[in-house]
Order: C-alpha cells, then sequence, then structure tokens
C-alpha cells in the first residue's frame, strides 16, 4: 500500500428534499493500493455516498476529492481513472459480451487496436475469453459480475469502486472474486473501495473498513483494530482436544482466561486477557489429552458491526 | 460560474452510432417500415391509377400522389399522418426507462462523458433513423411517380415534396420526444407508451371535438368569432399543424389556412397554383410552432433527466 491519498472525502452530506439525510457528515481517505471496505446494512448510504464520489450526484455539504479533482466538477478527469461497477450490473443482453465491452470502452477515445487488445486481455482475465462472442442474455448472473469486472478493467483505472460486488454470489464464485481483487490489487496496484452489506464476506480481502449506519460512519480502521476498539484487547481461543471428558475446570483455572465456552464434547472457546496458548497448549498434554486444534479466533466484522452500532446508538 | 471541462458532446458520436445500430436491427423497426410501405404503397399504387387518366392536364401531378384517395383507401398523406406519429412513439416510449430496466444507465453514465450527452445522443440517433426512413420512403414515392406516370416531377413539386419531408420528420421528432419525456418520467415502459398514445389519440380524435365545443362556449354568439376561436384551439394539436401544413405543401391551390371573409377573397383568382414561397410563408406559423413545441418538449425532458436520480 502507498502513502499517496487517493480519495478523500471531507464532512460529506446529503440530504433529500424530503429531509431525509442519506449521508451525515461523512469523513475518510483512501490510501493508494488500499482495499477499503465501505459496510453496513442495505439503506445506509453507501450507495449515495458512491454516486457522489463519481460526481453522480451532488453532495448537500462537504468535499470529496478524487485522485486530486472535484468529481462533481470536472467529472470527465475523474471518471477516465476510477471505474465503477453498480450494485444492480446490468448489460445490453442483445449484444455479445464483446460488443458491450466495446460500446463503453469507445467512450475512453481508444482507436480501435488499443480497444481491441485491452478487451480481450481483460475477458481473458476474468476467464471469459470463450464465451466474448456470446449475447450477453445467455450469461450468469456470476458471469455478468466477472464481466462488470472485465469492463472496469479496459478502462485500467486507478480507483475501483464495487457497488455489493458479491450480491447474488454463491460462497464459491465469492471467494472466486474476492481473491480476484485481492490479485488486481496485487498486480496492477489499483486502489479499491468495496461496499457491501454482506460484512463478514469482504472482511478477509479488506485492509481497513468504514462500518456505515444510517449515514454515518461508526467505526473506521483495520477489523483488527476495530476489534479491540469495541471489544478491548481480549481474545478468542479455539481449542479442541480429546482424551478427557471435562476439560473445562481446567481451563478456567489458568491465569488470564476470562471465561470457557464449551462448544462440544471435544471443543472450548476460550475468552482470555492476552495470547496464552503455550500455557493451554502445555497444560492440555500435562493432563494427558491430545491436542487436535488450538488456534486464536478474531472478533468477526458481524459482532464488531452489532457493538459498534449498539454504542452509536447509546451515544 | 465554473466552465465545463472537455468538450460537453464527449461521447455523442458513440451514444448515436450505438442508437443508429439498435434500430436498423430493431423489430419494432422492421414491424413498422414494413406496415409504412405496405399501407403506404396501395395507396400510391391507387393514386397512381386514379391519375394515369390525368397525365398532361395537372402540372403537380407527383403531388396529387400524396393526396388522392379511393375508397376504401385513404390517401398516402392520410397514412402517413397515422403512421407517423406511432413511429416516434414507438422509437422513444422506452428510450431512457429501459435503461433503467436494463440496468445499464449507472455503468454508461459512469463513463467519461456529460449527462446530458445520453439524452442528446439517443435524441440524434432516433431523429437519424427517422430521416432515413422518410427519405427512402419519400425516393420511393417519386422513383413510383416516375414509373407509374411516366412524367419526370419538375423543380418545384421536388422542393414542395422536400418541404412535406421536412414537416413530416418534425412531426415524428415531436413524437419521439413525447414518448421520450414520458420515458424519463415513468419508469415502466408500458406506461410510457400507453400515456403517449393516450395523449396521441386525444389530440388526434377527441381535441377536435373539444375545441368545437370550447369555440361555442366562449365564440360569443359571433360565427366568424366562433370559427376564429375554434381554429386557434384547433391548432393546439399537432395533428391538425401537420395536417394542415400538408395540404398547404402538397396543394398548391390552398390560399389560406385560417377563416377567409368574401371580401377577402375578391380578386383572387381561385384555383390557381401559389407560387412555392408563398406556400412556405402559408405554413410559416406552423413551422415554428412545430419547432417550439419541439425545443420545449426537448427543454423538459432535459431538465427531468437531468433530475433524476440514476440509483435504480
Amino acid at each position: 500500500m502507498g502513502n499517496e491519498i487517493v480519495l478523500s472525502v471531507s464532512h460529506l452530506s446529503k440530504q433529500y428534499r424530503k429531509g431525509v439525510k442519506a449521508v451525515d457528515d461523512l469523513s475518510f481517505s483512501l490510501k493508494e493500493g488500499e482495499i477499503f471496505g465501505l459496510l453496513g446494512p442495505n439503506g445506509s448510504g453507501k450507495t449515495t455516498t458512491i454516486l457522489m464520489l463519481l460526481g453522480l450526484l451532488e453532495s448537500t455539504e462537504g468535499t470529496v476529492e478524487v485522485l486530486g479533482h472535484n468529481p462533481f466538477r470536472t467529472p470527465l478527469v475523474v471518471k477516465r481513472q476510477v471505474g465503477y461497477m453498480p450494485d444492480a450490473i446490468g448489460f445490453y443482453e442483445y449484444m455479445t459480451a464483446y460488443e458491450n465491452l466495446d460500446y463503453t470502452a469507445r467512450f475512453l477515445g481508444l482507436d480501435a487496436n488499443e480497444r481491441e487488445k485491452r478487451i480481450k486481455a481483460s475477458i481473458a482475465k476474468m476467464r471469459l475469453t470463450d464465451r466474448m462472442h456470446d449475447k450477453v442474455k445467455t450469461y450468469s448472473h456470476g458471469m455478468k459480475r466477472r464481466l462488470g469486472l472485465a469492463e472496469l478493467l479496459v478502462k485500467e483505472p486507478r480507483i475501483a469502486i464495487l457497488d455489493e460486488p458479491t450480491q447474488g454470489l454463491d460462497p464459491q464464485s465469492i471467494r472466486e472474486f474476492l481473491s480476484l481483487i485481492t490479485s488486481l490489487r496485487d498486480s496492477e496496484g489499483m486502489t479499491f473501495l468495496l461496499s457491501s452489506h454482506q460484512l463478514d464476506e469482504v472482511q478477509s480481502v479488506c485492509d481497513r473498513v468504514g462500518l456505515f449506519s444510517r449515514g454515518k460512519l461508526i467505526s473506521f480502521g483495520s477489523v483488527d483494530a476495530l476489534g479491540e476498539e469495541h471489544f478491548g484487547k481480549e481474545v478468542l481461543i479455539d481449542l479442541q482436544a480429546e482424551g478427557k471428558d471435562d476439560l473445562e475446570l481446567l481451563l478456567k483455572k489458568q491465569k488470564g482466561v476470562i471465561g470457557v465456552d464449551r462448544q462440544g464434547d471435544n471443543h472450548y472457546l476460550v475468552t482470555a486477557s492476552e495470547d496464552i496458548r503455550p500455557i493451554l497448549a502445555q497444560q492440555v498434554f500435562s493432563a494427558g489429552c491430545n491436542l487436535t486444534s488450538l488456534e486464536m479466533k478474531k472478533h468477526s466484522l458481524n459482532e464488531i458491526y452489532q457493538l459498534a452500532y449498539k454504542e452509536a446508538s447509546n451515544e | 460560474m465554473n466552465k465545463r471541462e472537455g468538450s460537453a458532446l464527449t461521447g455523442l458520436k458513440v451514444i448515436w452510432l450505438k442508437e443508429m445500430q439498435d434500430y436498423a436491427g430493431n423489430i419494432r423497426m422492421i414491424i413498422l417500415m414494413l406496415l409504412i410501405i405496405l399501407t403506404a404503397g396501395a395507396s400510391m399504387y391507387v393514386a397512381a391509377q386514379t391519375l394515369r387518366s390525368f397525365v398532361g392536364e395537372d402540372s403537380f401531378m407527383l403531388l396529387n400522389l400524396f393526396t388522392i384517395s379511393q375508397d376504401p383507401i385513404p390517401s398516402f398523406l392520410s397514412f402517413i399522418s397515422f403512421l407517423v406519429p406511432l413511429t416516434g412513439i414507438a422509437l422513444g416510449f422506452d428510450a431512457i426507462n429501459s435503461e433503467f430496466q436494463n440496468r445499464t444507465l449507472g455503468r454508461v453514465l459512469s463513463q467519461p462523458i456529460y449527462r446530458d450527452v445520453l439524452l442528446f445522443g439517443k435524441a440524434l440517433g432516433a431523429v437519424s433513423a427517422m430521416a432515413i426512413i422518410l427519405l427512402a420512403l419519400w425516393l420511393l414515392v417519386i422513383g413510383c411517380a416516375m414509373l407509374f406516370l411516366g412524367v419526370p416531377p419538375s423543380g418545384e413539386q421536388i422542393a414542395r415534396a422536400f418541404a412535406f419531408y421536412v414537416v413530416t420528420l418534425l412531426y415524428a421528432l415531436l413524437w419521439y420526444l413525447v414518448g421520450m419525456m414520458f420515458s424519463i418520467i415513468f419508469r415502466q415502459s408500458a406506461v410510457s407508451a400507453l400515456v403517449a398514445i393516450a395523449l396521441w389519440l386525444f389530440f388526434m380524435i377527441f381535441w377536435p371535438m373539444i375545441s368545437q365545443l370550447l369555440a361555442y362556449a366562449f365564440g360569443g354568439g359571433d360565427s366568424f368569432q366562433t370559427a376564429k376561436l375554434e381554429v386557434v384551439l384547433g391548432r393546439i394539436s399537432p395533428y391538425r399543424l401537420y395536417t394542415e401544413s400538408a395540404l398547404a405543401i402538397l396543394n398548391p391551390s390552398t390560399r389560406s389556412l385560417g377563416v377567409v371573409l368574401f371580401s377577402q377573397l375578391q380578386g383572387a383568382i381561385m384555383g390557381s397554383a401559389l407560387p412555392f414561397g408563398q406556400s412556405m410563408l402559408l405554413i410559416w406559423p406552423h413551422f415554428t410552432a412545430f419547432l417550439a413545441t419541439i425545443i420545449l418538449l426537448f427543454a423538459i425532458a432535459y431538465v427531468l433527466f437531468q433530475r433524476k436520480e440514476i440509483r435504480m
């Protein structure tokens, strides 16, 4: 991740005519090569924020700077360098995948050879080469998502904004899609802004996340930092051991253990004040048991969100 | 005030060409073209058969092809005045809401173009498509006239036929813009189509009746005033504007489109043809009204589209 700030939002607000505040005093920034997750439930203001970042919607208050430009005042410069994949992505179904991509590539002012080169390369990256001359109406939902990402790559953008990219995808496709994003960041150095309401799915790829609720950013940082911010320094240790009926009492006696939650016959979830895995391992062996699994569990983004939301509501 | 960065027309050519390409293979367009060719062909054939016996007697044979009818087939002009608005509406009723329904609007507008270019490009594409269809039809009529009648049209007849082509194109554009405007207002294309057709039927069938009733109600019992009011109110309908313009262009003996007193006809040689320039002067207010309505409709569509929330 670089140090250059490529996108910054300062005190951004959007109020609709009916008085509804869709986005309220939003401030954050993105560094080059970062994968940032704008996470929150449906209707929390994520898409409104994205549309303002692209200059497709004017803010009521605050400023947006994308690659040093105001997207509402100089939209062409911004749109040339920012790729966008909407949540409800659609293509001209009667056209082939290639024709669809060629249509949008023409807006970039590229000559025919360059267009062809970029389109073919992007389609190949998304593993759609053998279907590129098929009409889009024959594509599955997952293929359309990949085609959307291919379209974005044709532009060779510095920043990619993906609105609900995993929506409607099966778990396998989600894993594939997220790994594609990570590999693109690594190979092309692109900065990604992902918006999603499926918190746990995207947390795996995000360097930092912003948690959204009712138009406000209620928490912001890396998942680990947010876990620490909301749950303190306590850690969760997942332990599985065979050979003795009940290890609960033994585990509870150890220094630093706050609580033990039995998950199954040989399965325990230990809450501790710090990482005491070596001590727990030693005690399990001393008790004559076989340790089959011992790993630190992080607080899920969903848990963090629930707590952050509760804290924000109480303030 | 901030000036726009880059050309305001960036991307216009791309959208225009795509729209033209879409119309070329569009089943809707093919059906409409077949319908126009069949109906117009039938009326042309009947008119040509009737006119053969008058070759040499009439100096405006070509123009008569457009207006002569024989039961049960109406004239070419009647067919055109009925089918052209349908063509315009058929091309425009889903111009914008189809982009919403197909969820392509966000994708297209996130490309380096200004939002209004989409509207300009679509309108330009539709105008070009309609211009090509009508030109083909126009050339077909002139070709048929020479084939059936064996008489080459004079320069004035060509000029009048061309003026008729331009007015017909404006009429088609007006209804296209009505369709496009409703496609911005309504998210469902079925609703926008229905509303546009309802408006067309209203102006074609109901407005003449309503304008007569209104003229009687507000004419104050004076038959001249009533007639004048009826003409003014009737001309609110684009259908009337179009038929009056077509009549003045295609029938050179038309000397007035409004109410004329007997005293005003003194000295006039009835039945003699007006020069082309005089006929154009006669329809100039109609032409201006067409242009003004087109500009107004486009301006309304423009404002509505610019204010439209683009999210689905």
